[in-house]
């Protein structure tokens, strides 16, 4: 790219320092998504926790990020002895 | 009680192990007492940087394990009075490191010295996790090179999420220490700045050592650089950096090498 040439004027440094910039903003909002899940993932258990009792290993939550809309997935399995009829599948 | 430092860079190879030595070496050549202790479980290099492989008897692991106590496993640097080293073990493998029996050894050196100075292994794993979990403060090892400065990133990520002291709520203070720097390949733009490097990890500068012929020959020797050559340009980078450990607020510069004669006529040459 003539734009890095111009700049580079014989040293790599700049390009060096672009690039990391750019991966660095990506790689850091990348981390910052586990931590927002479990917080996410607490938060929520404890709503539904307060009316239905649940196993809290029972529940998954994820993230589909996507161009125009993300996805947030909240999967609770609940125990069929509580609240549900024994014959209505979960 | 003493404080507790982690030497940690995420990348292998940046000057975890030089680094740990001859900080320890300059607090304890200032009179105060310091136990460097290795984590590197299977891999250890500390013992050999300071010198002291060959008196080696137990380690980290015995102790955690209790079949060593503490003060067995310690060694005293022969040089230094107040300067101790804590080996790992060659043989066992990380996992035989456990979060308490971590937390157990560290209380008790945090009580017998003023510095206690972890030198973390290479990686994200549980090794480097237990080095960092219950310290004070980081120093993050950084060359100025795209993979070491990505790591050190990542690494000063986990130090915000992963220590003790994260986890309840308080911050762990974080130090950054640029090795292997070449002032003039800086000044020429082939190698990223002080600057560049600052700017993008955003973590305050503890100091900058000058790329070295006499790292090398220190650790051939096995004497920490800060002892081995007090005059060359990285060990009164380290002298410095201790300085600022301590309190002391000390200029940054980029402590040049101090050339005798026999280098003036010779020019550098590979060491």
């Amino acid at each position: 790219m003539n734009v890095f040439k111009f700049f580079r004027r014989g040293g790599s440094a700049p390009v060096a320092r672009e690039r990391l910039q750019i991966l660095l903003a990506h790689e850091r909002k990348a981390s910052g998504q586990p931590d927002l899940l479990n917080i996410l993932r607490e938060e929520i258990l404890a709503v539904v926790a307060k009316h239905i009792s649940l196993d809290p290993d029972r529940v998954r939550i994820s993230m589909d990020r996507g161009d125009p809309v993300s996805v947030l997935e909240v999967d609770i399995e609940i125990p069929n002895k509580f609240d549900m009829p024994k014959t209505g599948a979960a | 009680m003493g404080k507790v430092l982690v030497v940690t860079s995420g990348k292998g190879g940046v000057g975890k192990t030089t680094t740990t030595a001859a900080l320890g070496a300059a607090l304890a050549q200032a009179g105060e007492t310091v136990v460097v202790v290795d984590f590197d479980v299977g891999l250890r290099n500390l013992d050999l940087v300071m010198g002291a492989e060959r008196r080696v008897v137990f380690d980290l692991i015995n102790v955690i394990q209790g079949v060593a106590k503490l003060s067995q496993a310690l060694i005293r640097d022969k040089r230094l009075e107040t300067l101790w080293l804590l080996p790992a073990s060659q043989t066992r493998d990380k996992d035989a490191l456990t979060e308490e029996g971590v937390r157990q050894v560290i209380a008790e050196l945090r009580e017998r010295f003023d510095w206690v100075i972890c030198d973390s292994p290479a990686g994200i794993e549980r090794g480097a996790i237990l080095a960092m979990r219950y310290a004070d403060a980081a120093i993050i090892v950084t060359n100025p090179e795209v993979s070491s400065v990505r790591d050190s990133d990542r690494i000063i990520g986990m130090l915000d999420s992963k220590t003790e002291r994260a986890e309840n709520g308080s911050r762990i203070d974080k130090h950054l220490l640029i090795t292997r720097y070449d002032a003039g390949r800086a000044q020429r733009g082939e190698m990223l700045s002080i600057d560049d490097v600052l700017e993008i990890l955003s973590t305050p500068l503890l100091g900058i050592i000058p790329e070295s012929q006499d790292v090398l020959r220190a650790s051939n020797v096995g004497a920490p650089v800060t002892l081995a050559n007090q005059l060359s340009g990285a060990g009164r980078a380290y002298a410095e950096a201790a300085r600022r450990l301590q309190g002391e607020s000390v200029a940054m510069t980029v402590p040049n090498q101090k050339r005798g004669l026999f280098d003036k006529l010779f020019g550098r040459r590979a060491a």
